[in-house]
């Protein structure tokens, strides 16, 4: 008989509408760390729970698009809070997914709290730096306002599970988008516990969606769904971009290519991930007595 | 509408605008009856034909929704404590239409109901009766059975309530038919698609053929705000239901949602104030559906005082119609009397 | 049959409402305060100390030190220390995570903050609390998001801070106007000395103490109660000082102007206002009387951007002005601690003395004066809601800021002479606009010289909406992604 105290595991669920379901599939997979030792079952998505988790993105999109920028900023501030607190569980569950070092795991998190604190802060000035008002030739005046383009599918870096994971997701609902997200394959445990933290953040349910699973069956579907308005294939085999960029083709979604290699996440971002959903509105109205 | 059926007043290039109206406007001296000749004056004005009737609704000021919204809240932060919270309790209470406006209604139901609108709290006769019950049109000669001798009125709803989807003829016999149990008071929605269609004087012959067929009943007309949408519009209908008569303007059925808000009974209550000052009559104003809590009446309670003033402080110029309201009513006034937060079981809850 | 509830006339009622009062007791009043200076509070050198009282009672609250040059000179060189070895070269992303904890601080202890602030200014409880304390939160929360952020703002790839700002703020939004000083600097990468007004120091000392709660570096941010015309008037004039950022009168910002000439330093400034609040005959007329209200009432007028002129369209003036009254009569003037207060009192003896010789000026140009009736307390500084009418555009009312709550009424037939009226003034801070025509609104705009221009609402205000003046009201933008270029070397 031991005097080591039995730890209580985890149960890895899928993060849809706000709330914690396992896969309707009732399906798991096992997830291993680097050296092949067990870790947790996680759950593996089915079509149908990313049907449902659309669903609820879409149902989320309204509140979350209506709501005012600072309002947004300061619900990821409170993301970035929660993560924060949380850092040591997280340098836990790093280290083991990736096979890496505490320190470096360590830092992973800490560039992770960092890259949510930047986005946060951006969410009330996008207007300012991508929107202008425009000197027409006419006694008009005229603005053009950036807008979130709706319903944003990502695929997630497969190998950067938490740093990597918060660089495509949250410059996607900084701007007011919501997601549905697809988790690195092997190493999805940081994102679920992601979702634990945004699920205590006062983020409204269905903002973001986090799905669990493979790759190749889950990222044509969402590449297909004709009520996602657009995607990011950051973490797309790079087999499948191909096929999954003509499937996008049906209902015009803006798509976002991965790079020829996983970027150096600890590099300090550029807008781009945030104006790649984002859709500009140009107004004319006359200007008169 | 039938336009040549107006008679013409001639010598005049159009009907007066709202400014006209008001810049020409009696005095303010005494409580005058809706039903006035003073209304009727202003009715002969702009009622005169579907586009006189359209000029005048379109050339009422028009309502910023942020602003009137941003008013609202400022006056929902007023802080009603101790004797003035007291008060206005008790006198919410007695403003009160006890409703039921279910099919599930029987007799039952009702006899209940009326025992709880005469004796509001069975632990304490100090609590006053409600102004009213309100409930539909069949169960009228129960209702009046049941109330006789108490002082609270009963109110029926007609019309084909709540859609209102119904020829005039079904309408008015509707009406009728309550007036003939004993109704009091007759609360009648109003053709939101002939409103919203821009058929306005249809809207308001309704309106005059429900009050005559009201008879000494007194005549509370519906708006159903929440179909309405915009604050203009809610404007231009309580124009239309004054016009026509009313003795009150309600904001809802209850059945559709939104239902009544504090800034849709502001725009309302500001339009009762200017009618108010072009007449001279006093129309009253009825907030109905969603409100539940007794903070939430407290606040309608601040609008009231706030922009039309103490004199519609009174049952007999403004109502809730709410049922779950009267208990957290009493649950308050029970706090306030005795310090300690009442239960939800101390009371009965019809 | 006759129902009780039917009468005729209905009886006379008065729904008084009762007091509800603040309660203080979250407050935590010292009997005296040093200045903060270097991370702590310390005493003066000099050892002078004043007063600051309660507006509204005229009860002492707390004896204040009054900085002297000495003190000035030990401020401005723990700043310009603090900016070169510790907060200068921090990353921007590490001052941001630092402004986020003060937002976040101010969020914690806001009611505190709204307490004090009605304490030491008299404005009314509701406005510390749902404007002053939020809006104050809100601009650390914007500028902390720029810090790590600043190549991205249009100032080039590599901006950089001034150095070391000396920052003058006016005693009407306190609190506020320190949030809107610092946290633009600080977001730069500057460090700052304050100089709190002489009469409200206090929310600026309690801001001092959450920014030690926040764990900020020492020197980066100090503060200096006193005189202006001592520790102001050094402070500005330090060689220590990069950048100075004064708001006040228009008449202390030239002297100040004059003061720095030659001097080499960065200067902005955001002075006085005479705005009008114009309104036309096809305006939404409730929500206009509301705008009128709030533009010259909030904040008992004591507003730089207040809508002192009413310009109103011939057609309309009587109505208006019946309305206006009308509105005013349900207007709440006491007790600023009591939540149901619309109109506190005004902050001082000496602008209480203005505000009345200005008032009465007017009455003797031949302008008609009318207050609601309201009872006043009768210890403190109060003055009732005031309006002028039969006002023409030459008398001093119409055209000196009174700094009050005194509206001047004053119309026109046109457009076009509403904008010649309205533009008829040194100042240029703000104006209004009210009319359901959208294109005329814009016109409007576009005439109007003024800094700020409000459309169907008035006293709006946001961390991301810059907001300063034309001409003698001053130069210079606070708010929005040009409040930053005060604060950068570009």
């Amino acid at each position: 008989m031991s005097d080591e105290r039995l730890v209580v595991r985890k149960t890895y669920k899928l993060y849809i509408g706000g709330a914690f379901p396992r896969s309707e599939s009732g399906r798991s997979y096992a997830v291993v760390a680097s050296d092949g030792s067990f870790l947790a079952n996680a759950a593996l998505g089915s079509r149908k729970d990313l049907r449902n988790a659309v669903v609820a993105a879409r149902n989320a999109l309204a509140g979350w698009s209506g709501a005012t920028a600072y309002n947004r900023g300061q619900v990821l501030y409170r993301v970035a809070e929660m993560l924060d607190g949380r850092r040591s569980q997280f340098v836990d569950e790093i280290s083991s997914s990736e096979g890496t070092s505490q320190e470096e795991a360590a830092a992973s998190i800490d560039a992770a709290v960092d890259r949510w604190v930047w986005y946060a802060g951006w969410s009330d000035k996008v207007a300012q730096v991508a929107g202008s008002s425009n000197p027409v030739a006419g006694p008009f005046f005229n603005f053009s306002v950036p807008e979130p383009t709706g319903v944003v599918g990502v695929v997630a870096p497969q190998s950067s599970s938490l740093l990597g994971l918060v660089s495509v997701l949250a410059p996607v609902i900084a701007t007011g988008n919501t997601v549905v997200l697809l988790a690195s394959e092997t190493r999805p445990l940081p994102a679920i516990t992601l979702a634990e933290v945004l699920a205590t953040s006062d983020l409204p349910g269905g903002v973001v969606n986090l799905l669990t699973g493979r790759a190749a069956e889950l990222a044509p579907v969402l590449a297909a769904h004709r009520d996602v308005d657009a995607l990011d294939l950051t973490g797309a085999p790079a087999s499948l971009v191909v096929e999954l960029e003509r499937a996008a083709v049906g209902n015009v979604k803006r798509v976002l290519l991965p790079q020829a290699c996983e970027p150096d996440w600890a590099e300090a971002p550029t807008p781009r991930r945030m104006l790649a959903f984002l859709e500009t509105k140009t107004v004319w109205h006359p200007v008169g007595l | 509408m039938d336009s040549e059926a107006m008679t013409t007043v001639p010598g005049r290039s159009g009907p007066p605008g709202w400014l006209e109206l008001q810049r020409t406007s009696r005095p303010l001296g005494g409580a005058v009856a809706a039903g006035s000749s003073a209304v009727g004056e202003v009715l002969a004005e702009v009622g005169r034909s579907e586009a006189d009737l359209r000029r005048f609704l379109h050339g009422l000021p028009g309502v910023d929704q942020v602003g009137a919204e941003a008013r609202a809240a400022s006056l929902a932060t007023r802080s009603i404590k101790t004797s003035s919270k007291l008060w206005a309790l008790e006198m919410a209470v007695r403003m009160i239409d006890l409703t039921t406006l279910e099919g599930a209604d029987t007799a039952g139901k009702v006899m209940s109901l009326c025992a709880k609108a005469r004796r509001p709290d069975p632990a304490d006769a100090a609590v006053p009766p409600v102004a009213a019950v309100c409930i539909y049109p069949d169960l009228v000669p129960v209702a009046k059975r049941a109330l006789a001798g108490s002082g609270v009125a009963v109110a029926s709803v007609a019309t084909a309530f709540p859609s209102g989807r119904a020829s005039i003829a079904v309408k008015l016999a509707d009406v009728r038919d309550a007036v003939a149990g004993g109704a009091d008071e007759i609360d009648m929605v109003i053709d939101r698609g002939a409103f919203l269609s821009g058929r306005y004087g249809l809207v308001l012959e309704e309106v005059q053929a429900v009050k005559e067929a009201c008879g000494q009943a007194h005549l509370k007309v519906i708006l159903e705000t929440g179909e309405l949408v915009t604050y203009d519009n809610v404007r231009r209908a309580s124009y239309l239901a004054m016009v026509g008569g009313a003795d009150f303007i309600k904001t809802s059925t209850g059945k559709v949602s939104p239902a009544a808000t504090l800034p849709v009974a502001l725009v309302m209550l500001e339009a009762v104030r200017d009618f108010a000052e072009i007449t001279g009559a006093f129309v009253g104003v009825k907030v109905a559906g969603g409100i539940r809590s007794a903070k939430d009446a407290l606040r309608y309670l601040v609008v009231v005082n706030e922009t039309v003033g103490e004199a519609w402080l009174d049952p007999s110029l403004f109502r809730f119609g709410a049922s779950s309201l009267l208990n957290d009513l009493l649950m308050q006034r029970s706090k306030q009397l005795s310090g300690a937060y009442a239960g939800r079981e101390d009371f009965s809850f019809e | 049959m006759s129902n009780s509830y039917l009468t005729d006339q209905p009886e006379h009622v008065v729904w008084e409402y009762s007091p509800a009062p603040e309660s203080r007791s979250i407050v935590h009043l010292q009997p005296s305060y040093g200045l903060f200076i270097g991370g702590s509070f310390v005493e003066p050198v000099d050892g002078n100390t004043y007063r600051t009282e309660n507006p509204a009672t005229e009860e002492v609250l707390a004896e204040i030190a009054a900085a002297g040059l000495g003190d000035v000179d030990r401020a401005v060189e723990a700043a310009g220390r603090a900016q070169k070895t510790v907060w200068g070269p921090m990353p921007g992303a590490e001052r941001a995570k630092y402004l986020f904890r003060i937002a976040r601080i101010i969020q914690e202890r806001s009611r505190e903050l709204a307490v004090l602030e009605s304490l030491d200014n008299g404005k009314p409880i509701r406005e510390s609390r749902d404007v002053d304390v939020p809006l104050a939160a809100a601009h650390f929360f914007y500028y902390a998001g720029w810090a790590d952020k600043l190549e991205h703002a249009g100032f080039g790839p590599h901006p950089s801070p001034i150095g070391v700002a000396g920052q003058v703020i006016p005693w009407n939004f306190p609190l506020m106007m320190a949030a809107w000083k610092l946290a633009p600097a600080l977001a730069a990468g500057n460090t700052c000395v304050l100089k709190p007004a002489t009469t409200t120091p206090l929310t600026a000392l309690l801001l001092a103490e959450i920014i030690q709660q926040a764990d900020l570096p020492p020197g980066v941010v100090n503060v200096l109660t006193g005189a202006g015309s001592v520790a102001g008037a050094a402070l500005v004039a330090h060689p220590g000082i990069d950048k100075v950022a004064f708001t006040g009168s228009t008449e202390v910002g030239k002297d100040l102007q004059r003061a720095l000439a030659g001097k080499g330093k960065h200067l902005t400034l955001e002075l006085g206002g005479k705005a009008a609040n114009i309104v036309f005959e096809d305006a939404a007329l409730d929500q206009a009387i509301e705008g009128i209200v709030n533009g010259i009432f909030f904040n008992q007028g004591e507003v730089c951007c207040a809508g002192s002129r009413l310009l109103v369209q011939e057609s309309i003036a009587d109505a208006v002005v019946e309305r206006l009254k009308s509105r005013l009569s349900t207007l709440r003037v006491g007790d600023p601690l009591d939540k149901n207060t619309d109109l506190g009192a005004i902050n001082n003896a000496d602008q209480l003395e203005k505000i009345r010789s200005l008032v009465e000026e007017g009455e003797a140009e031949g302008a008609v004066r009318w207050s609601p009736s309201c009872a006043l307390p009768e210890h403190g500084y109060w003055f009732p809601p005031t309006v002028f009418t039969n006002v023409s555009p030459s008398q001093s009312i119409a055209r000196e800021e009174i700094f009050g709550p005194v509206l001047s009424v004053l119309t026109f037939r046109t457009p076009e002479e509403a904008v010649a009226k309205a533009n008829n003034t040194t100042y240029g801070l703000s104006a209004g606009v009210w009319t359901e025509k959208g294109s005329r609104i814009l016109w409007m705009a576009q005439h109007l010289r003024a800094g700020v221009v409000w459309a169907n609402t008035f006293n709006r205000f946001d961390p991301t909406s810059p907001f300063g003046g034309y001409r003698e009201s001053g130069f210079g933008r606070e708010g929005g992604r040009h409040g930053l270029a005060a604060y950068l070397d570009v």
